[in-house]
């Protein structure tokens, strides 16, 4: 999983609420056997006409959006199913940072696994940080989270709360997986003592 | 020490490290692959350059996507082709032991890790699949994971996990003929419903359940999930030992005898706390069946489709009165005599040597009714070469049933063997959620005995008129 430390990016406004699951990523989109290559499909529905070209009316498949890495919305963002395909196509897309005056449970613990950082904000100040987004390509929203602040183009800077230890790993890049690894050493011991204990387990080796 | 049921004596000694929040690190024995939920798994591992921590504890087989016909052709299904397809590259690269499509020793993967002696008392087991709790039945703790979760385990051997809490269902007295362990896990399952379970791990007990054979307490075990529990469990006993004793990867010799040693420890101590406990007389259980989309539909087979109205509950009435539309059934309509279209004999839940014996007792001497497919699909390839030498293939045969190859088959329409909307399938299998065969395919949970006794009169029997 990268780091997220500072992101300094183009941000999207998507002014609506209630965008689930569905939306981020149609279930016909799950038959695939990978995490990536999802981004394409993000949002689909939205994004693409019944022909399949693109709705140019779509913020993301406008200039300076369709780079964009940060995305603002209002309320119960990520809504409807558990499917960890919803964090996994706005990464691949590029989205890093989701702003939003409240999320879905799962949506939000799935975006922290993928190394998205959920930032909650009143939703007059997403209204604001919205308004700064359509300024366009030089408005760029700086995410600072050491300092957990969002800095505005104008220098402004707007503070946010996030779980201690949730920070920590995304500071330094840790996915769950990368957590437990720090204890890596006791996992060690572990089989060691096991293999002392109960040397008759076996090993699964084929001939 | 206070004393400790089986389960609280597993998770303690398989916790790596306590954190903080009560989280444990526990360590995984055994972690069992499939083609449909390990793609995106391997792929993390590769997108971050780790490993996969232990091979030697793991096993890959395919069994959810592939086709029970015919395999020396290619499979047909693209997306199907190329989930197996990336299992096979997935294994090599990461060096996972696999037994592939055409091996004797492929099946489902819950048949084929007790049958390989894979599957061991006192371990952990997990799968990327639900019905993981199958493995309960041998004494160990097993349970199903999402895709993070296979990725973890591949990467560190352990999982991030809460304790459960206890539960325990205690099955006294002796069954009377025609009823089977099915009948003993769907009659608790119709007890206690769909979230009887929930937040437990449920340990199965009493002579009921002691009687039971190695395949019949797998069956209980398997739809522990259906009850909505963690996992479910039966205290490792001299049954347990024999089924154990000389399966490929069982430890053998002196190795083998520590390891009893080991596994006779594990039965709960005697005043043992359980934070729910529930009881069943064996004596008050029928044959049973379902009648609705849910696993807690259950009737005795010689009972009657039950009434909406007498429902007091307006939400409840509504989800009932949708249940008989969907099924295609009348309020008070007696459940046996109603005609079934398919039969399926197969799926983990009831797919294995005994099953199959169960079945071909009944189908001996008679025929299929006219107008019904019955197919029997075998847990595992192994479990195929014994029916075959025991002749029961020939039985099926000349009874008219298909005799199939090992996989997943109808119990959940994702390969080609599915039910076509409106037709009534009686089936061993473990979920009867509309669609759950195939879009619109009705489904009846039963026995293998049930299910043969449908096959050769075309309607939902008691099975007991016929042995």
């Amino acid at each position: 999983m990268d780091k997220f430390t500072v992101l300094s990016a183009v941000a999207a406004p998507l002014p609506e609420e209630n965008i689930d699951t569905d939306k981020i990523i149609p279930a016909r989109f799950l038959k695939t056997t990978k995490r990536t290559g999802l981004g394409v499909h993000a949002f689909d529905s939205m994004r693409y006409r019944a022909d399949g070209s693109e709705n140019p009316d779509f913020v993301l498949n406008q200039e300076p959006y369709r780079k964009a890495e940060i995305l603002i919305t209002y309320d119960n963002l990520g809504c409807g199913s558990s499917r960890e395909h919803a964090p996994w196509a706005l990464l691949d897309f590029g989205i890093r940072c989701v702003i939003a005056p409240s999320f879905a449970d799962i949506f939000h613990n799935n975006c922290f696994k993928n190394g998205i950082l959920p930032i909650v904000l009143p939703h007059d100040v997403c209204t604001q940080l919205m308004e700064d987004a359509r300024m366009g390509g030089n408005a760029r929203l700086t995410i600072d989270l050491p300092r957990q602040v969002v800095v505005r183009p104008d220098g402004t800077e707007v503070p946010f709360a996030v779980d201690p230890l949730r920070k920590k790993l995304l500071l330094e890049g840790l996915d769950d997986i990368g957590q437990t690894l720090q204890h890596e050493k006791e996992i060690t011991s572990f089989e060691e003592r096991r293999a002392k204990a109960q040397p008759w387990i076996p090993r699964i080796v084929l001939d | 020490m206070a004393p400790r049921t089986l389960f609280d004596k597993i998770w303690d000694s398989h916790v790596v490290e306590t954190l903080p929040d009560k989280t444990a690190i526990l360590y995984i024995d055994r972690h069992l692959v499939h083609e449909v939920t390990s793609p995106q798994a391997f792929e993390g591992l590769r997108l971050s350059g780790r490993r996969l921590r232990h091979p030697d504890a793991t096993i890959a087989v395919v069994d959810h996507n592939v086709p029970t016909s015919d395999r020396t052709q290619p499979i047909e299904e693209a997306e199907s082709r190329n989930q197996i397809e990336t299992l096979e590259r997935n294994v090599k690269e990461f060096g996972v032991p696999y037994f592939p499509l055409l091996s004797a020793r492929q099946g489902i993967v819950h048949v084929v890790g007790p049958e390989q002696g894979i599957s061991l008392p006192g371990m952990t087991i997990v799968c990327g699949d639900s019905h993981t709790s199958t493995h309960g039945a041998m004494g160990a703790l097993a349970f199903g994971i999402g895709t993070s979760e296979v990725e973890h385990v591949m990467a560190t051997q352990t999982i991030l996990q809460k304790p459960a809490k206890n539960m325990k269902v205690v099955v006294e007295g002796q069954v009377g003929p025609g009823v089977t362990a099915k009948d003993i896990m769907l009659a608790i399952i119709g007890h206690i419903g769909t979230a009887g379970g929930t937040g437990h791990v449920i340990e199965f007990a009493g002579s009921a359940i002691r009687e039971l054979d190695m395949a019949g307490r797998m069956t209980i075990c398997n739809m522990s999930i259906e009850a909505g529990a963690r996992a479910g469990l039966v205290a490792p006993d001299e049954t347990t030992f024999e089924y154990v004793r000389g399966r490929p990867f069982a430890p053998k010799g002196e190795a083998f005898d520590a390891a009893v040693a080991y596994w006779k420890t594990l039965a709960a101590d005697e005043g043992a706390h359980y934070d729910r406990v529930v009881e069943l007389r064996a004596e008050d259980i029928t044959p049973v069946l379902t009648w609705g989309t849910s696993p807690e539909t259950v009737i005795p087979v010689t009972g009657t489709v039950p009434d909406p109205a007498a429902e007091a509950d307006p939400g409840k009435r509504a989800q009932m009165q949708r249940m008989l539309d969907y099924m295609g059934l009348e309020a008070g309509q007696k459940i046996a005599g109603t005609p079934v279209d398919v039969v399926f004999i197969g799926s983990c839940t009831n797919s294995r040597i005994e099953d199959l014996r169960a079945a071909a007792a009944v189908a001996a001497g008679r025929k299929v009714a006219e107008g019904v497919r019955a197919m029997i699909v075998p847990g595992s390839g192994i479990v195929k070469a014994q029916a075959e030498e025991e002749g029961l293939d020939k039985v099926f045969l000349e009874a008219g049933f298909e005799w199939r190859e090992a996989g997943c088959s109808m119990c959940l329409g994702m390969n080609p063997d599915r039910l076509t909307p409106g037709q009534r399938c009686a089936s061993t299998s473990n979920r009867n959620f509309e669609g759950r065969q195939g879009p619109g395919g009705r489904t009846h949970l039963l026995s293998p005995a049930m299910a043969a006794a449908a096959a050769v009169t075309g309607c939902l029997t008691d099975v007991r008129e016929l042995i």
